[in-house]
């Protein structure tokens, strides 16, 4: 679309902005020690790209990017030394053993969340930094050649060195920009704040997670190559050690977490510090860039936690909101094209779409889906009913993919289902929604409709358009597209996660518990709108333990009770059913229920 | 004797040298565990604080030598315990401070952010306490003077340092004693109520926050008490706590993350993985083997640290 064009060229310019008239500075300046500083704001800003690519993005925080930044370090040191390969080869083949590393220590530790992954991230760099002392590696200087300098990337002039940062800076700044701008990055971000949401809305993220990985771990490396040239020594502990990693981390979220200006604000502001109270006091004071560093992430944590660029948009962003009131923008091709169909007439029911053939699935010994075989005609709107713990959520991650089945098949439209994956499944063209509705809180609306939309969708702008009509189908398109999600009500997250499903145009939707917890006139609007769909030819399987909202929508009831199949057949007959009536009132009630019939 | 032998010897020297290394660890296990189970709180500072109580044994023994009159066999162990008020009341202000403002019931439930946060924080404090270390103690090895560290205990063929040992009985008579200020106080119940469910607890008019703020004291004392004693028989200086922060976890997650008693033997283990790997690896290489470990534990032994492997939806 024309106006992220615009923006992206925005974008550009202001790179460009800042790297000329970072560079005019650097050119003026004459002492070689604020030279140097001001190569390293750029390496450190490097860095905390890097660390920003993945745990910004992504939201898995990593306390290790000393690793790859360590081994970028070495690489190049050791082609040089031993081998005398030039530093400008020597570089590029760091940042490969970087993406190397990254994938080789993504493929485990991915499996891990939260503080785990965190913290064995952490063990990575240690373990190396004790490999290369014993390696004998403690202090490795690069040599000088006198002959042809430059062929090794030597230069009497440190502007220099400032200028090849500066390019790899700009280099890791657009992509940066461009990852954001595009799918890799929104997707990131759902799995950041929902990563079961997202698999289920067909994002791969074992992929985009080892990409941002890759792409993280190379930004390290090269960070790493270039501050080894401009030290002319590598010690283990300056290139492993934990600092190295803090130091990442902490420019990046004092900048600003999530954004390629981040890290930059960042190392411009707590690189010239530490440096300077380290030259000035680092006799006396020898652990003072660590205190310095220490104290801004504990000062940033406390007041602004997502970091200065942040806090700043805000502000501004308050205060545009405060001098003109902002209306909403309502995209000029959203016409409504639901208008007709709630007279449709509902589809006949075809061959049986979804088959479930003696699935089960056990938790140790609690058989939670207990060899369930049912049969979905297409175009039915097909009820699962039970008593809570009944296994109706865990058969619908069985179905989704969410948990393997231990034994029988599933077979969708005609295709083996069973054993793909969440993502898999929904690519095959069934959606699905939670009992507890799992948003992407600090997206809108539209935003997370988006994230659904992917999957069904070959670009961006297709698939705005597809999140605008699905938004058009549950009815939220007007009002609350731009919405926070986090803001919403029960009803609307429901619409929205609905929303969220349809977009990829499925076939068949699961939906969780969608009535629950919603009131009388909210229940019917709903009802109202899962008929609709199921008009539009979208077969639909929902979860329900209440009777009542359930008798007047499905065509057909299967009822589980302990992870069995109790009862099959039309609603009317179903409620009548002794064993249902037992499955839900106990024996003791069943008996006193049929005194009262007699 | 043969080289068969001898290698037999070799193994059962380090098989006791790690149970009493892993005694020691278990200690500081066992505090960190205290901090996780009650506060649900990853504390990456912790490894400080152990560094921390390291110097203020090393002060109170060594440097001033306020306890000299204690003579060099009590004087240090005294001053090992006496680390563990101390570095209670700095562990007491930081929470009451800065800790509190990322955890207690209010963020408890909340999910990925709440833990973020804490992460973060943790470790400024970390590097805080780390370098403001280097500062105040300088980055010279130093280590706690008495004899025992140089005597040994023979029994059989196998030689017991003394200093270790001592420290082990001590890390295991703190252990127990705090598994019955757990298990037999109205303070140590009151503390388990609110690790089980904060919510609760507060219902049944249990301080929260008050509870946190004694379990994150205790829980870095315990640990500086471990790190008062372990001094008598290493050398450290102010980085060492990011080293032992991973071998901290390593126990602790071996042991199953929130279980105290869990805790001391996931230590013991890691102590004899340590010493054992010596026997095959070069010593330089011996905490690299602790992190290997440490990463195998994490990948192989989910149940240990999720607490609950199924999510639900």
């Amino acid at each position: 679309m024309a106006n992220t064009r615009r923006a992206l060229m925005w974008q550009y310019a202001l790179i460009a902005i800042f790297a000329v008239v970072y560079l005019a500075i650097g050119s003026l300046v004459r002492n070689s020690y604020y030279q140097l500083m001001m190569t390293l704001v750029l390496i450190w800003a490097t860095m905390g790209l890097g660390w920003n690519m993945l745990s910004g993005y992504s939201g898995m925080i990593s306390f290790g990017h000393a690793a790859f930044f360590g081994l970028g370090a070495y690489t190049m040191t050791i082609a040089f030394v031993k081998f005398g390969i030039t530093p400008w080869l020597g570089i590029p083949l760091g940042i490969l053993v970087g993406v190397v590393a990254g994938v080789l220590i993504g493929i485990p530790t991915f499996r891990l969340r939260g503080h785990y992954f965190a913290l064995s991230m952490l063990a990575y760099p240690l373990a190396m930094l004790y490999v290369f002392e014993w390696m004998g590696y403690q202090e490795v200087s690069l040599p000088m050649k006198r002959e042809n300098p430059i062929e090794y990337m030597q230069f009497t002039d440190q502007r220099v060195y400032m200028v090849i940062s500066m390019i790899a800076l700009v280099a890791c700044m657009i992509i940066s920009l461009h990852v954001e701008r595009s799918r890799f990055g929104r997707s990131l971000l759902a799995i950041k704040q929902n990563q079961p949401a997202a698999e289920a809305a067909g994002i791969n993220a074992t992929r985009w997670k080892m990409l941002a990985m890759m792409l993280s771990a190379g930004m390290a490396a090269a960070a790493g190559g270039l501050y080894a040239i401009i030290l002319l020594v590598v010690t283990p502990q300056t290139v492993f050690g934990a600092l190295v990693s803090a130091q990442a981390l902490i420019v990046a979220l004092f900048g600003g977490v999530g954004i390629f200006w981040g890290p930059v604000i960042g190392s411009a502001i707590l690189i010239p510090l530490a440096e300077t109270l380290h030259a000035e006091l680092g006799n006396i004071l020898p652990g003072i860039q660590g205190v310095v560093y220490g104290l801004a992430i504990i000062v940033i944590i406390l007041v602004a936690p997502e970091g200065i660029y942040w806090k700043v948009r805000d502000r501004v962003l308050a205060r545009r909101a405060r001098t003109k009131v902002t209306s909403q923008p309502r995209p000029a091709e959203q016409i409504s094209i639901a208008a007709g169909a709630a007279s449709l007439p509902r589809p006949a029911f075809g061959q049986p779409i979804l088959q479930l053939d003696g699935v089960s699935r056990s938790f140790g010994g609690l058989k939670a889906v207990d060899d369930v075989t049912l049969s979905v005609p297409e175009g039915a709107i097909y009820g699962i009913i039970g008593p809570n713990g009944a296994g109706k959520t865990t058969l619908f991650n069985v179905l989704n993919g969410f948990l393997a089945a231990d034994k029988g098949s599933m077979r969708f439209a005609g295709t083996e289902i069973g054993g793909l994956k969440p993502h898999e499944v929904c690519a095959c063209g069934v959606g699905r929604t939670f009992q507890v509705v799992r948003s992407f809180p600090r997206m809108t609306v539209l935003e997370n409709v988006v994230i659904g939309a992917f999957v069904g969708s070959k670009n961006d702008d297709e698939a705005e358009r597809l999140a605008y009509e699905a938004l058009e189908r549950v009815g939220l398109a007007d009002q609350q597209a731009l919405a926070i999600a986090g803001g919403l009500t029960t009803k609307h997250l429901r619409l929205m996660e609905l929303a969220r499903a349809l977009a990829p145009r499925p076939k068949l939707l699961l939906l969780d518990e969608t009535l629950a917890g919603l009131g009388h006139d909210e229940l019917e609007d709903i009802l109202r709108i899962i008929r609709q769909v199921n008009r539009e030819n979208v077969t639909i399987v929902i979860i329900e333990h209440t009777m009542h909202a359930m008798v007047k929508l499905a065509d057909h009831f299967s009822v589980l009770d302990h992870g069995r199949l109790i009862a099959d057949g039309a609603p009317a007959d179903v409620v009548r059913n002794p064993a249902v009536i037992e499955a839900y009132l106990g024996k003791k009630w069943m008996d006193r229920a049929k005194d009262q019939i007699a | 004797m043969t080289d068969w032998q001898w290698l037999i010897i070799d193994f059962f020297q380090a098989l006791a040298a790690g149970l009493l290394v892993g005694g020691t660890y278990g200690l500081m296990c066992v505090g960190l565990g205290i901090i996780f189970g009650v506060m649900r709180v990853v504390n990456f500072a912790h490894g400080d604080f152990m560094m921390l109580g390291m110097y203020v044994a090393y002060y109170l023994v060594t440097g001033f030598g306020v306890l000299v009159f204690l003579g060099p066999y009590v004087g240090p162990v005294v001053g090992a315990a006496l680390a563990g008020p101390v570095v209670y009341v700095v562990g007491w202000l930081l929470h009451k401070y800065l800790i509190s403002r990322v955890t207690g019931a209010r963020v408890i439930s909340a999910e990925a952010e709440g833990h973020y946060a804490q992460i973060i924080l943790t470790l400024g404090i970390a590097l805080v306490l780390a370098n403001g270390g280097l500062i105040l103690f300088g980055s010279t090895p130093l280590s706690v003077q008495t004899p025992l560290s140089r005597e040994s205990w023979e029994i059989g063929l196998i030689f017991f340092n003394q200093a270790r040992t001592v420290g082990f009985i001590m890390a295991v008579i703190c252990a127990i004693g705090l598994y019955l200020f757990l298990a037999r106080t109205s303070l140590g119940k009151a503390l388990r109520a609110a690790a089980d469910n904060p919510i609760a607890a507060a219902y049944v008019g249990i301080d929260v926050d008050r509870s946190h703020r004694i379990a994150f004291g205790l829980g870095v004392g315990i640990t500086a008490i471990a790190g008062g004693l372990f001094a008598m028989s290493q050398s450290f200086q102010p980085y060492i706590g990011f080293d032992f922060v991973i071998v901290m976890y390593a126990g602790v997650v071996l042991g199953g993350m929130g279980s105290i008693l869990g805790a001391f033997w996931g230590g013991l283990t890691i102590g004899l993985v340590q010493q054992i790997s010596t026997l095959v690896l070069p010593y330089q290489l011996q905490n690299t083997a602790i992190f290997a470990a440490f990463l195998i534990i994490i990948f192989f032994r989910p149940q240990g640290m999720f607490g609950r492997v199924w999510e639900r939806t």
